[in-house]
């Protein structure tokens, strides 16, 4: 209920969002990120990982779902499963690193119970003598590893829900699955796999001000007009001397050329469930021997019409709220663990399109070295403005957080609401992502 | 002896010019083809086409530099510095073509009111030129590369 008065929140929840402004509070009130941990990630389709992380029987990967710490682990079957990363008996976390390999079975470290992938009680030791008369045993659901309510796969991407009821992956995804769509299709075989190196840092802000923040049209200029401004010095300086400059520095010069008013021709489609796609081709396909050789096997794989539907996906970032930011046409995502009202930890992936040649995997590389690393060129002034953003909320200065650019613009398309033309700076996202919090608040 | 007390000084002064915010002598350190790297990996054995924390030739250190010294880098702004401590340090290999040398690092960061500590090993491909030594490769294993960062790496550990 919108108007629901939550113990130890200072108002009703309808109180805290309107359409084009947000109350500081939101982001400030511990009370609030409990609540939103409760209602939204553990209720939602949260991001896992992608399967090809735990490619073996065992292998294991640890996860964060709101406040659960979770696993995600292949099983015999082939099956990927997704536990609470917790032993029945005492409470022992099953795993206590990040990832590995659980061999046949888990065994808990402390009392040597032992677990199927599923989570099934394998054996606990001396069981006969030790149970024998009490109701605990295999059939005891006491006794199993519990297990998450709901896994589902999209295109190897694992994502699990907390919740027992609720939209399918699929009907949750909508159209913000052409994240993975985009991402999958551009390799000629249809698959990527994972990189196996996750960069994670930590943000000293509440988790929507980075989700706002991830199709903010409007900041890159100003927040990265540092890096924009060198890598175009160096860009034409390599030019100057060898004719022609990486990819890569045209990514990074591209925030000092690319000027707040040409942000403007940038488009954001909004879907419910707060899901947002920011267009905008990113220069991807230049004329050159390297980008030749891969759409020759992208032709090979599907035909020359195909490969030309594939490559002319019009795709910047797509935010899959609550948790997860994917920039599909450099096969790299962000996913987002709360881990506190103002500290949050992004993991980053980075994916290798199956089939295409290695220069293309090098030149997505360049990208998430020089971007998403923890010694970034570019979010290292993000996350400035992302701390600062934190402290001034937490100031009583003012009540409110405006979200109102062109408001009163948007286009409404069944159920997606579509910036107007020339207003690709619009605070749509932000309005639409907030417009989804509420409702996921007030469900109880 | 005297070689270990050259290749000391080198690798001492290169930390200085760090802790003293002297980025272009920094850079000047490296040959024209030399690169620092940072692996995301400790197990990897080149920088190239695998994900690393720092790959950079001299264009890209020239990126960074210029990026930390404009007036519009936010994150600049406050107070900011650091201080390295560099010792252990063994020479690997000694040939005409190079001198491999190892050491240990422990750098304090300050920003704001935060501290932070990095501590690992350096790595030193150095060449001699007529301008002294010249690094064709450092490469840095951070002990603490891996753990999640509290914010980020600005500048060259």
């Amino acid at each position: 209920m919108l108007h629901e008065r939550v113990p130890g929140l200072s108002r009703r929840l309808s109180e805290f969002v309107e359409p084009d402004r947000v109350r500081r509070e939101v982001y400030t009130d511990p009370a609030i990120f409990e609540l939103e941990m409760q209602r939204i990630h553990e209720r939602v389709w949260i991001y896992c990982g992608h399967e090809s992380q735990v490619p073996k029987t065992g292998d294991y990967y640890a996860v964060q779902i709101g406040r659960q710490p979770m696993v995600m682990v292949r099983g015999a079957d082939g099956k990927v499963n997704v536990l609470y990363n917790r032993c029945p008996h005492r409470g022992n976390m099953m795993v206590g690193d990040r990832q590995g390999s659980s061999g046949e079975f888990f065994r808990c470290s402390y009392h040597a119970w032992t677990f199927h992938h599923d989570g099934r009680l394998r054996s606990i030791p001396m069981m006969e003598s030790g149970y024998s008369g009490t109701p605990y045993g295999k059939e005891h659901p006491d006794c199993s590893m519990k297990r998450a309510a709901r896994v589902e796969n999209y295109r190897g991407f694992v994502f699990a829900s907390l919740a027992q009821d609720g939209p399918t992956l699929k009907e949750f995804l909508g159209e913000s699955r052409i994240a993975f769509d985009d991402m999958c299709d551009r390799a000629p075989q249809g698959e990527v796999e994972i990189v196996p190196n996750c960069f994670r840092v930590i943000q000293k802000s509440n988790w929507k001000i980075f989700l706002e923040n991830q199709l903010d049209a409007l900041h890159p200029s100003v927040t990265h007009q540092s890096t924009g401004r060198a890598a175009h010095e160096v860009e034409k300086e390599i030019e100057r001397q060898t004719g022609r400059a990486p990819l890569s520095y045209h990514m990074l010069s591209a925030f000092a050329t690319v000027t707040i008013d040409k942000w403007d021709n940038f488009q954001t489609l909004n879907y419910p469930h707060g899901h947002c796609i920011l267009t905008g081709y990113m220069g991807l396909r230049p004329k050159d021997p390297d980008t030749l050789a891969y759409e020759k096997t992208l032709v090979d794989a599907y035909g020359q019409k195909r490969m030309e539907e594939i490559l002319g996906v019009n795709i910047h970032h797509v935010l899959i709220y609550p948790g997860l930011s994917v920039q599909s046409p450099l096969q790299q995502l962000r996913a987002v663990r709360p881990l506190g009202v103002d500290r949050t930890l992004t993991e980053i992936w980075h994916f290798r399109l199956k089939g295409a040649p290695e220069a293309i995997y090098r030149r997505s590389l360049a990208y998430y070295n020089l971007v998403n690393s923890p010694a970034t060129l570019v979010n290292a002034d993000d996350l400035e403005n992302f701390w600062k953003c934190h402290q001034g909320l937490s100031s009583e200065g003012g009540d409110w957080v405006s979200f109102a650019r062109h408001y009163g613009r948007d286009i409404q398309m069944g159920d997606r609401v579509e910036t107007a033309a020339n207003c690709g700076t619009s605070e749509a996202p932000m309005r639409n992502q907030m417009k989804a919090w509420a409702r996921y608040m007030a469900a109880q | 002896m005297e070689l270990q007390h050259e290749v000391e000084q080198f690798l001492y002064r290169q930390a200085e010019l760090l802790d003293t915010k002297q980025w272009q002598a920094w850079i000047d350190l490296f040959a024209d083809d030399g690169v620092y790297w940072m692996p995301a990996d400790p197990a990897h054995k080149h920088w190239d086409g695998v994900p690393s924390i720092f790959a950079e030739d001299k264009n890209l250190m020239n990126v960074r530099m210029k990026r930390v010294l404009h007036p519009d880098a936010w994150s600049q702004r406050p107070l900011w510095g650091t201080n390295h401590v560099v010792a252990n340090v063994i020479l690997e290999k000694i040939s005409p073509e190079e001198i491999v040398a190892r050491s240990r690092f422990h750098m304090m960061e300050l920003r704001r009111d935060d501290v932070r500590h990095f501590a690992g090993a350096y790595r030193h491909h150095l060449k001699k030129t007529a301008d002294g030594y010249r690094i064709k490769l450092q490469r840095v294993d951070m002990t603490n590369a891996q753990a999640a960062y509290e914010y980020v790496l600005q500048v060259w550990v």
